[in-house]
């Protein structure tokens, strides 16, 4: 008997129909595309976007040239090179990031004791040029001094959870 | 003008006739091109819409520009010719996929009058020609040099050879019941309403025609011949630019020429659905028969894109069952109950 | 010349030359591929006949079925082409031998004597309603019914004889039954369990 209606079901494609009817109705139902250029998805204090080197209040920059973040780096996008500066305080001479190598992963942010490098909000930026996607130092200052507001905020909002 | 008439009786009769052809193809062929470009167009939106996307909307108003501007975007791309391609057939090959799925249209009955060529042995004529196709796929994918194209290939000649057997047999279901290999008379052989029509006797053979249809156009689910997740895209990896929008558009023309076959064969072409119903009947007697040729043909333009949107892929060993052990069988039944039926003049349909 | 005559004399020279391609050509898949061509030319030229059943017939199976699993095959193989040609020039005065006799033959059966066109009067022009695929389904099923049908029944048996000679289970390799796969049902392969929760 089970056979029969075994057959029964195939031979009419009763499974294949019912198919069809989930796609069907899903044709009318309600879409909820984002109209991108215009309308955008909110994003979480967590997003890990374009990278930014961060300043103190008084225009210092952060970085100690600890090189934490180059010796974690999976992807080997950081390059550091570091001299004491004229006032004897130890300073990177350079510090690039190569955007095609970077994987987005976020560990230079955990790993910099003095919350120097993070990877911030933004993500619609491009190249024109080749080079382009490695971040001077001047770079990443530039970013971090644009977007220090944002940074401050999504920092203060995730600082309970570290 | 008068002019141009003197001019146009100065030719010899044979030339005219030449001219005349000509002028009819490009009336068929120019709306088919544009057809084909926005049933491209109507596939990414429907299948859009069935999972919950809008689809592509950006060029023009509401992304009506969109084929053409993929057609610009083809036309501009480099053709890439690999190394060690056999260079000739190479070019040929998405030539002769897309010839055979044009010229099926010349015996295509558009209209009571309306035909190309009203040749008697049409349905043969077609049947031959949507076979030559496959030679198209066969030697794109030799001629590439290519594994993932060579297995394509094969894969699609297995196939398209299996269910062309199940298809052809379900047309010869077609013609015992109309008793012509004529288009036109297959039409006519239709006369008298929704139910009159082929698709109730002949259900078993409509539903095999339908779905070695979907086989033999190599769509999903029976895509195993570009299998975009095992081979890359099949037969047509190798191929850029202008060479692989000409396989683009036989794949889609031999949709529509499969959609329109269906409507003729099964749900009587250009006749109206309510061909001598007491109401409704003279109510739709205005609606021109090309009309209801075309409604009918875009419902299974439809359905294709429907089956696409719905369900996966099958095995290729899946695929080999159902053509050889289940669709053939079911058509050769289905003839022998069709022949009795039209021996024994079965009433309603054949008496 | 009228344009019928002209269509006739493309035609046949595509013929020729495609025939001859087929022989000469080292490529098997390219000798295929050319016979292709000679068949699609030859059944424009039964067109042309007035046998427009048997020209379409010829591309629907010999060119839409047959040669595609020929051209399947050829594929397939790797064909090492200097074996094949290493005992050429040593059968090569067999092979001169055997084509003069059989040209010698032909030449002997084929000849105006024999066909000439004073022999045939012109076949007769049909009207464009005159069905060729009618005509021959009558003659077949009435007057060739017994050889028709015994040729399909020597056709069946050799089918059914080569499914029978190739068809093998071997022990040690494993199908798929599609339709056991199809009937399986989530309760044979799902078994819900409740259980507690770890103690961490």
């Amino acid at each position: 008997m089970k056979v029969l209606s075994n057959y029964f079901k195939s031979l009419f494609l009763l499974e294949l129909f019912r198919g069809l009817s989930v796609t069907g109705r899903y044709l009318f139902k309600k879409k909820f595309t984002v109209m991108y250029p215009e309308e955008k998805a909110p994003v979480s204090p967590r997003f890990r976007g374009l990278h930014a080197l961060r300043r103190y209040p008084n225009g210092e920059e952060r970085c100690i040239a600890c090189k934490l973040c180059e010796a974690t780096c999976p992807a080997l996008a950081i390059t550091i090179e570091a001299e004491p500066r004229e006032d004897g305080s130890r300073r990177t001479t350079r510090y690039d990031i190569d955007l095609f190598k970077c994987i987005y992963c976020g560990y230079c942010e955990e790993a910099c004791p003095v919350d120097a490098i993070v990877e911030t909000r933004v993500y619609e930026y491009h190249f024109e040029q080749r080079g382009d996607n490695v971040m001077t130092k001047q770079d990443l200052l530039a970013v971090g001094d644009k977007h220090e507001k944002q940074i401050a905020a999504d920092i203060e909002a995730q600082a309970k959870y570290r | 003008m008068e002019f141009f008439i003197s001019l146009w009786e100065a030719l010899p009769s044979e030339l005219q006739y030449l001219i005349w052809t000509l002028i009819k193809i490009i009336v068929i062929v120019a709306p088919m091109m544009l057809a084909v470009a926005y049933f491209t167009y109507a596939e990414r939106k429907i299948i859009g819409y069935m999972q919950v996307r809008i689809g592509p909307n950006r060029v023009g108003p509401k992304g009506w520009l969109q084929p053409i501007a993929d057609a610009v975007k083809l036309m501009f791309k480099e053709i890439v010719i690999p190394t060690n391609a056999n260079k000739v057939l190479f070019l040929i090959a998405p030539v002769i996929t897309l010839a055979p799925a044009l010229a099926a249209w010349a015996v295509f009955p558009f209209d009571e009058k309306l035909v190309l060529a009203d040749i008697n042995a049409g349905l043969l004529y077609i049947l031959a020609l949507t076979s030559v196709g496959v030679y198209g796929v066969i030697i794109a994918g030799w001629a590439s040099n290519s594994k993932y194209a060579f297995l394509g290939a094969m894969r699609s000649a297995a196939q398209i050879v299996a269910y062309e057997i199940a298809m052809g047999f379900a047309l010869v279901g077609v013609l015992v019941a109309a008793g012509s290999l004529n288009l036109g008379d297959i039409i006519k052989a239709q006369q008298g309403g929704l139910f009159s029509w082929f698709w109730l006797p002949l259900l078993p053979l409509f539903g095999v025609y339908v779905i070695s249809g979907v086989a033999e156009t190599n769509r999903a689910p029976f895509d195993v011949a570009e299998g975009e997740s095992e081979i890359v895209a099949g037969f047509h990896v190798e191929y850029s630019g202008m060479l692989f929008a000409v396989f683009f558009l036989a794949e889609y023309a031999n949709m529509i020429l499969i959609s329109a076959l269906t409507a003729v064969m099964f749900l009587g072409g250009w006749l109206s659905p309510f061909q001598g119903w007491p109401v409704l009947g003279p109510l739709f007697d205005w609606v021109p028969g090309f009309v209801w040729l075309v409604i009918k043909t875009a419902f299974f333009m439809f359905l294709f894109l429907w089956l696409r949107a719905t369900f996966p892929r099958y095995r290729y060993d899946q695929i080999m069952r159902l053509g050889w052990k289940v669709f053939i069988p079911i058509t050769i039944v289905w003839i022998a109950v069709v022949g009795l039926a039209v021996v024994y003049q079965l009433p309603w349909w054949f008496d | 010349m009228t344009l019928e005559k002209l269509i006739f004399y493309v035609l046949a020279a595509v013929v020729i030359l495609a025939a001859m391609m087929v022989v000469t050509r080292r490529n098997p898949v390219h000798s295929a591929l050319f016979l292709i061509l000679a068949f699609v030319a030859c059944s424009g030229i039964w067109m042309l006949a007035e046998a427009e059943f048997l020209a379409i017939v010829l591309v629907l199976v010999y060119v839409g079925a047959v040669m595609v699993l020929f051209l399947f095959v050829l594929m397939m193989l790797d064909i090492d082409l200097a074996v094949l040609r290493a005992g050429f020039i040593k059968m090569l005065p067999l092979g001169v031998v055997m084509a003069i006799a059989m040209a010698a033959e032909l030449i002997l059966i084929v000849r105006a004597e024999n066909f000439g066109l004073d022999k045939y009067a012109a076949p007769a022009r049909h009207a464009a309603d005159y069905s060729n695929t009618e005509e021959i389904g009558s003659v077949l099923y009435t007057v060739y019914m017994y050889p028709f049908e015994i040729a399909a029944v020597i056709l069946l048996v050799a089918i059914i004889a080569a499914i029978g000679l190739t068809m093998r289970k071997r022990p040690n390799t494993k199908y798929l039954d599609s339709t056991n796969q199809v009937l399986v049902k989530r309760d044979d392969r799902v078994r819900m369990v409740s259980m507690d929760a770890e103690k961490g």
